[in-house]
This record gives C-alpha cells, sequence and structure tokens, in this order.
C-alpha cells in the first residue's frame, strides 16, 4: 500500500511536467499580446513595447519556459502580469473559496444522490423510483447558469431567504486565517458569523451540486440493483436479516466501487469547472481566477492556476484510488 | 458503512491540509507577502468596532476586479475608481464634468508663455498614514513616474507609468517630455517648469491617475505600493480581497470638515449583470455600475431603487483605413456614411441611452462643433455617391467587429449586423471578420482592416485626447487606425495643443473637426450614457462621466 502510494506520487512528476508543457504552449499559441489586452484600445505603440519589455516578452518562448520551470522547482509559481503579485502568495484564497464550494457542493450532492439512489434501487419501480430518477434526468440536463439565476430570483431577491451573491457580509468582513471561511469563523469563536457563512454556501452548493448528485444518484441506483441480485445478498436474506441492514450493510460496501469513482472525478469536475457558478454567485475562485487570466493572456497566472487545479485532480484521484482499498479490501495494488 | 463516509472526509480534510502547508512552503517570498498582509488585517479587526459603531455601510458593486491601486501604474478604470477615494489630486474635476476646481492645491497661476506652473498647497493636510503633505511629496510622485530609474519607480518590478507617458509626451529624456523641471519653492508652494506649452496641462493636473501618494509608504512598501495605497482622501485603506471585494474605511482627519459622510465603503465584485441587479433589488448592495441599458426602464420604473446616468464621454465609430482599397475613395466614404442608420443602433442597443454622433468629440466638450454638417441618414444619396465613386455595380468589402462588449459599443456583434444590413441596401456586400481583442487591436495598428469598428473613452476631458489620438498623423499606425493623416488637420492640433488660451484652442479644434468631417475618415456613431442603479437609500450620488466619482459627499437615509 505504502509503496503503491509512493509510487503514484512520483507518476505525478511527469504528469504534471506534462501539464506544464500542454498549458505553456497552448497558452503561447492562442493569439493575443497580454501588454495589448492589459493596456486596451487607447494605448500607443510605445506603451505597449515598454510594457512588454518590462513583462519579459520580448524573450524567445524557449527562454520564457526554462525560466517558468527553473522558478517553478524552486517552488516560485510566478509573478502575475498583470497585477504584478507573487502568485504563490495570491493564490490560496482562490483554492480555499473553491475548495469550501467544492466540500459543501458534493456534501449535498453524495448525500442526497447516494441515498435517493439506494431509496430507488430498494423501492424500485415505485411511484418514488420514478420521481428520483425524473429529478435526476432534469438534475444532468439542467443548465447551471440558469439554475443558478432561477435560486438567486426566488431565494434571494424574492424570498430573501439567502444571499445571492459572496462568501460572506462584506460590509463586515472577518480577517481570514486559513481563508476557508467557516473554519475561520469557528477559529474566531464568532459563530453567528458562521450562520452567515453557511448561509452564503446554500445557493452555490446546490447550483454546484445538482449535476453531479443526479450522476450520483444514477450510478447508485444501478450499482446497488446489480448488487442487490447477487448471490451473497441472497444469502443473507436467507439468513433473516432485515432489508435496512441488508441495504446499508451488506449490500452498499459493493455496490459504493463504481460511486466512489464517480464521487471522485465528479470533485475533480467541480474544482476546475465551477467557473459558471463561481461567476454568477461572484465567488472569488480558482475557476475565476483562471479565467480572468486568459482574458487578460496572463500567461504565469493561467500556466499556474491550471497546473494546481491538475495537481490537485491527481490528488483527488489517488484518495480514490485509497478508498477502494479501504472499502474493499479484496482489491490488491 | 456511516464509519467509512466520514472516513472520506477526513481524508479529504486531511489532503486539505497538507495542500495548505505545500502552499505555505511554497518559497520565502509567500510568507513575506503574508507578513504584508498583516497590517491590513489588523487594521480590519481594529475597524470592526468602528464598523458596528457607524452604521453607515455602502456597497458599490461593479463587474470586475482592480488591477493595481497604484494609480498612475494602470489604465484600469476599475483601479482608479478605488483610488478616486483614497488619493486626491493637486487639481480636482468637478463633480459631474471635467471643470477644473481646487484639488490638494488651492491656487495655480500658469505663466504668460504656458511654461512654468505654480501651485499653492493645502496646508495642514496629512496622508493616511499621518506623515504631511507637502510640495515636496508632489515633487517626489511626479519624479516617480517620469524618470524609470527613480528610486520609487520601481521599474525592475514591472511598473510602467503608461498614462504618464501618453498625457505628458513621453519620460524623461524623451524629446517631447514636457515636465522639464519641478522646483520645490517652500513647503507649500510648487513651481513646474515645461521644456513646451501644453494646452491641457490643468487637466491632466485633475485626472485620478496622477495623484499623490505619501512618500513614506513609498518608502515603506516599495513595490507592494499598489496593494497598500495611502493617499490623503477622504478614505483609507483597509482590505483588498482579490475578485472579491476592497474595504475603505473613514479618513478621520481628513482635510475637508464633516467629510466623508460614510463610514465604510466596500468595492464588490459581481462579475454577472443579472446577478448584480439581484443583489440590488434584494438589499445587498447600494450602488451597482453597469447596468444593462436594457434594464433601465424597469429599474426607473421599480419602486425602492433609483435610476442614474453618466454624461457622455466617449464614441463608438466605424473607421475606415484611408490608406488602402476602397476607402482611400472619398466619395465612397461619403457614401457608406449616408447609408449607416445611426438612430436605429442607439435606440436598438442602448435603449435610447445614447447620442447619435456627428464628430468624434462628446457634446459637452470644450471645442465641441455642433455645426458640423453630419452625413445624416440618407440611402438614396448614398446610392448616388456610391455611383460616383465609381461603384455601381456595388463592391464587397469587410468589416471588421470587436470580439468584446465595451461601454461605448455594449453589442459589437449587433452594431456590426445593423450595419451589414445597412450597407447591402445600398448595394454593398458586407463579410464580417472575427478576431480575438488582442489580435484585433493589433492588427488595425498594422493597419490590415479595410472597415472596423471600435471606440475612444476620455481621461482628462481634453478634446485633445480623442481627436489628436485618433485622427493626428503623429499617430498613424498606433492609435490612429484609421490610417488618416490630413497636415491641416496635424497644423490644427499641434497648434491647439501648444496654446493656452482656452478660447482660441477650442476654435482650432473646431476648425479640425470641419476639415474631418469633411475627409470622413471615419462614422462617428453613438456617444453613450452608461446607466447604474442605486437604492433609493443612497444620497448626494453623483456619477462622474471619466467613471471614478468621489464618494465623500455621499451617505445612506432610510
Amino acid at each position: 500500500m505504502v509503496s503503491y502510494i509512493i509510487r503514484r506520487l512520483l507518476m505525478m512528476v511527469p504528469v504534471l511536467i506534462g501539464m506544464t508543457l500542454i498549458t505553456f504552449s497552448i497558452v503561447h499559441l492562442i493569439p493575443g499580446n497580454p501588454a495589448q489586452v492589459i493596456l486596451g484600445e487607447t494605448a500607443n505603440q510605445t506603451a505597449i513595447e515598454n510594457l512588454e519589455e518590462s513583462m519579459g516578452l520580448n524573450e524567445p518562448y524557449l527562454n520564457q519556459y526554462g525560466l517558468y520551470v527553473k522558478d517553478l522547482l524552486q517552488g516560485d509559481l510566478g509573478t502575475s502580469l498583470r497585477s504584478n503579485a507573487e502568485i504563490s502568495a495570491e493564490i490560496w484564497p482562490y483554492i480555499a473559496a473553491t475548495f469550501e464550494l467544492t466540500i459543501f457542493a458534493m456534501l449535498f450532492a453524495v448525500f442526497i444522490g447516494v441515498n435517493a439512489g439506494i431509496i430507488s434501487a430498494w423501492k424500485q419501480n415505485s411511484w418514488f423510483d420514478f420521481l428520483a430518477m425524473l429529478f435526476a434526468l432534469i438534475g444532468v440536463s439542467i443548465p447551471v447558469f440558469w439554475l443558478a439565476l432561477m435560486e438567486q430570483w426566488i431565494f434571494a431577491q424574492e424570498l430573501g431567504w439567502f444571499p445571492a451573491y459572496g462568501r460572506q457580509d462584506n460590509r463586515d468582513p472577518m480577517a481570514p486565517i486559513t481563508y476557508f471561511y467557516v473554519l475561520d469563523s469557528l477559529i474566531h469563536l464568532d459563530f453567528s458569523r458562521t450562520g452567515t457563512i453557511l448561509k452564503h454556501l446554500v445557493l452555490p452548493s446546490i447550483a454546484l451540486g445538482t449535476i453531479p448528485m443526479a450522476i450520483i444518484a444514477r450510478m447508485t441506483r444501478s450499482s446497488m440493483l446489480e448488487v442487490m441480485k447477487s448471490d451473497y445478498i441472497r444469502t443473507v436474506r436467507a439468513k433473516g436479516s432485515g432489508q435496512f441492514l441488508i441495504i446499508y450493510k451488506h449490500a452498499l460496501k459493493n455496490a459504493m466501487i463504481p460511486v466512489l469513482t464517480v464521487i471522485g472525478l465528479q470533485a475533480g469536475v467541480l474544482l476546475g469547472g465551477a467557473i459558471l457558478t463561481e461567476t454568477i454567485f461572484s465567488w472569488p475562485g480558482i475557476g475565476r481566477y483562471v479565467f480572468e487570466a486568459i482574458n487578460y493572456r496572463d500567461y504565469p497566472v493561467i500556466q499556474s492556476g491550471i497546473l494546481v487545479v491538475a495537481f490537485i485532480f491527481v490528488i483527488i484521484n489517488l484518495v480514490v484510488d485509497i478508498l477502494y482499498k479501504i472499502i474493499d479490501p479484496r482489491i490488491n495494488y | 458503512m456511516r464509519l467509512k463516509y466520514s472516513l472520506f472526509i477526513a481524508l479529504l480534510f486531511a489532503v486539505l491540509l497538507v495542500l495548505a502547508a505545500c502552499t505555505g512552503d511554497g518559497g520565502q517570498k509567500g510568507e513575506d507577502t503574508a507578513e504584508n498582509e498583516d497590517p491590513a488585517a489588523e487594521g480590519d479587526e481594529g475597524t470592526e468596532a468602528e464598523g458596528a459603531e457607524g452604521d453607515q455601510v455602502l456597497i458599490f458593486a461593479r463587474g470586475g476586479d482592480s488591477e493595481s491601486l497604484d494609480p498612475a501604474s494602470t489604465t484600469d478604470g476599475e483601479s482608479s475608481r478605488i483610488t478616486k477615494q483614497i488619493y486626491e489630486s493637486l487639481l480636482e474635476f468637478d463633480k459631474d464634468s471635467f471643470e477644473i476646481m481646487p484639488g490638494l492645491a488651492h491656487d495655480w497661476e500658469v505663466a504668460d508663455d504656458g511654461l512654468s506652473y505654480t501651485f499653492y498647497l493645502e496646508e495642514g493636510v496629512t496622508f493616511h498614514d499621518g506623515t504631511d503633505f507637502n510640495a515636496e511629496a508632489v515633487k517626489i510622485n511626479f519624479e516617480r513616474w517620469a524618470d524609470p530609474e527613480h528610486a520609487y519607480a520601481f521599474a525592475d518590478d514591472g511598473y510602467v507609468y503608461s498614462m504618464y507617458g501618453t498625457m505628458f509626451g513621453g519620460f524623461k529624456g524623451d524629446e517631447n517630455h514636457v515636465i522639464e523641471e519641478i522646483n520645490v519653492v517652500n513647503d507649500h508652494e510648487i513651481e513646474f517648469i515645461l521644456s513646451q506649452p501644453l494646452g491641457f496641462f490643468l487637466q491632466n493636473m485633475a485626472m485620478t491617475y496622477f495623484p499623490i501618494t505619501s512618500p513614506a509608504a513609498l518608502e515603506e512598501y516599495g513595490a507592494a505600493i499598489n496593494e497598500n495605497p495611502v493617499g490623503t482622501g477622504p478614505f483609507k485603506f483597509v482590505s483588498w480581497s482579490k475578485d472579491d471585494s476592497i474595504v475603505l474605511d473613514k479618513f478621520e482627519d481628513y482635510r475637508k470638515d464633516g467629510l466623508p459622510k460614510l463610514d465604510r465603503v466596500v468595492f464588490e465584485v459581481i462579475p454577472d449583470n443579472a446577478a448584480r441587479l439581484i443583489a440590488l433589488r434584494s438589499g445587498e448592495i447600494d450602488i451597482m455600475d453597469g447596468l444593462n441599458p436594457d434594464d433601465a426602464a424597469s429599474v426607473e420604473a421599480e419602486e425602492g431603487l433609483e435610476l442614474y446616468e453618466r454624461e457622455e464621454n466617449n464614441i463608438g465609430y466605424v473607421g475606415f483605413n484611408v490608406q488602402k482599397e476602397p476607402f482611400d475613395n472619398k466619395d465612397l466614404r461619403h457614401a457608406v456614411s449616408h447609408a449607416i442608420d445611426k438612430e436605429a443602433i442607439a435606440n436598438a442597443l442602448y435603449a435610447g441611452y445614447a447620442t447619435p454622433a456627428s464628430v468624434p468629440l462628446p457634446p459637452s466638450y470644450m471645442g465641441y462643433n455642433d455645426e458640423v454638417e453630419s452625413l445624416e441618414y440618407d440611402p438614396e444619396k448614398a446610392s448616388e455617391l456610391l455611383a460616383e465613386a465609381g461603384y455601381e455595380e456595388g463592391l464587397e468589402i469587410e468589416l471588421w467587429t470587436m470580439p468584446v462588449a465595451r461601454p461605448y459599443m455594449p453589442d459589437p456583434e449587433t452594431v456590426s449586423e445593423i450595419i451589414q444590413n445597412n450597407l447591402e441596401q445600398i448595394g454593398i456586400t458586407v463579410t464580417i471578420v472575427r478576431e480575438e481583442w488582442a489580435p484585433y487591436l493589433e492588427k488595425t495598428m498594422n493597419g490590415d482592416h479595410q472597415m472596423y469598428m471600435l471606440g475612444w473613452s476620455g481621461t482628462n476631458g481634453d478634446p485633445d485626447y480623442f481627436l489628436s489620438s485618433l485622427l493626428h498623423g503623429d499617430n498613424v499606425g498606433s492609435s490612429n487606425r484609421e490610417f488618416y493623416a490630413n497636415d491641416e488637420v496635424d497644423g490644427l492640433l499641434n497648434q491647439a495643443k501648444l496654446s493656452i488660451d482656452q478660447d482660441e484652442r477650442a476654435s482650432f479644434y473646431q476648425q479640425a473637426q470641419e476639415i474631418i468631417a469633411d475627409d470622413a475618415p471615419m462614422v462617428p456613431l453613438v456617444h453613450s450614457r452608461p446607466v447604474l442603479a442605486t437604492t433609493n437609500a443612497v444620497e448626494n450620488y453623483v456619477p462622474h462621466p471619466s467613471t471614478s466619482e468621489s464618494l465623500a459627499e455621499v451617505e445612506l437615509v432610510d
């Protein structure tokens, strides 16, 4: 097991190097000069040339890439062209914001999705099954931005139950520590603030978690149905166990393997693909960080942002693989 | 099984912690910056008590974050919107126009030859860090922008003061750089010696891009000054959480008694227009910038909301490349000008919040020539002119369309379709060319286009910034994408730039506009009036045409 983890971690190195090469090539292949974009339409030629020089964009590509990798190996993610700030210092709040949102979205997705899937399988072909699967179908097909705007309209504007944007009440922001705001407010022992922060999480989590929830529900249901047909379940049933025990104790374990894969993949997708949700709910997450950088051709931020997301994705995959082993000891690596 | 669940979550958290540690280790630099953030964080805690006392907290929501809070090192409007609150310039613009008012200088004198300007500075003014504002501070700031070698220029850290270069003719040592010398006469008197007269020198002094930063702060923060602004303005900087919010608190020792009225201003980033309006309706924010013109009518009718317009300060236009076939033909340019229905564009796209344009200059500007004969919409005349130009059979042209929305052009795609349609009527087949934004700007600078769309927004309220940038022969291949060079126009623009008699300048610009209108290197489309909305609680808010207005007098009432 340990050697497996080490092997996997080592395998990350070529993957990440490949990532840097690909992102570097892509961002430099898209047409557009960052100096020109930053200065906009009112810039004159001299201003653009001056800025290019100060950003080191007149160097050959190979030199630029070499410098980038060299800095990267020293743990330096580079400097943003647009804000002049160190990316390694700047990026953490964005990562934390996305992580917090992803965690809550996945909690929502997993809790509702798995349980809906189980009950659907348990009461196959019942009205609950029918309804749950209908909702799951709607859930996977619903456009996120539409769902998000509807949520805002109904729950923020009309009912006023939840705030429409942001992570906290910015009229009176708290001093961040870890940038996981829920955690920070607990550290500050400021529980009324925790409440506000949780409220801010509700709408975006639901918007972001709906698609994974639907996928997880469908996956759980089909996987459950398959396991329920297997011989050992018949044996358990013959022993006289109750239905609840059969499902949650015996069947779920085996049914979880494919579900777990889906959860892992979805978590990865949410980390990188939350741009729409982050934009509509003004959530300052990593998706928006990279998205804004693309608009401004902020090469270092695009590269490092994608690299960090890729890194997290690989880590999540690793965690999922380890979880397989824990859930099903028969799996050997 | 529940146990396994919690295990999963526990593991996730463990990964998070590892990651947190990783990023923390990300080299010394990471930690340095963390320390730099500390004062801000402390300030934050310190002001929490204040925030609880004063309930005058205003939230201003906009579409994008600022680039830098060092005013001169950026040309970004979202940045100067903030720095306007923190900093003050020697002069100020009037609340709703570009008229010059006293700022940090209460009086000023201009020598008859226009080669020296003396400013008399306010006394007893302190920066937010407690140090004194004086003539020396002014000198340091201007030298910092002019001289890349200056200790506070931070050129090695990527600071470029491009707006300074544009407005003052370049940098130290450049041939056309106008500020030759800055003399500190005494603590409260400073003299600028110019190498040549500059008609809009005073206008420049009032720009949000050239305010005075505390020299002590420049020393303390160095290149991190862009995240730690220290000025003399009504609000002092508290914290900046990127792509999220910027918090400013009342500066208790502000030089004007009783101001600012707000205890705290929070600038919030809400990228999505619809979401921003929802937040305004639900009362989470107080002012929203960038209202979609289509929503203006419903906002106006809504109880509880207030609609505001900014004065015209821009031009959206269609330009020709006059040095290239087929638009080197003046008759053809006139034909196209007559064929475009500006009124329809103004109504379709700006919901009426735009004025059809006849010249590039916005109507409120000095020297605006309202007698210029506009090439008004007249398809029949257009057809005749087309025939005169030798294109009875019609012709095929390319129209380059901007890929991004701008205040002067909120929906370029539709504008280009309207124009395509208009020209079709007189027998011109238009192919629409699409390019990404940066290559678009680059290629139009190189003259790859026949006909293209773009616009211009004013910053110092002076006609020169519009007319010279867009149409002076010296700017061909730079901001003059028409490749238009007319010696007579250039001469008039030069004279106007060198004169300090504003009436004389106005007449030069008026003459230039007549020639330009006849040469028709571009079709001025509209001057838009950007709309924004506030809740009813917001009082004394006056939007400025430059998009940066001081919030010192704004207050919230129930």
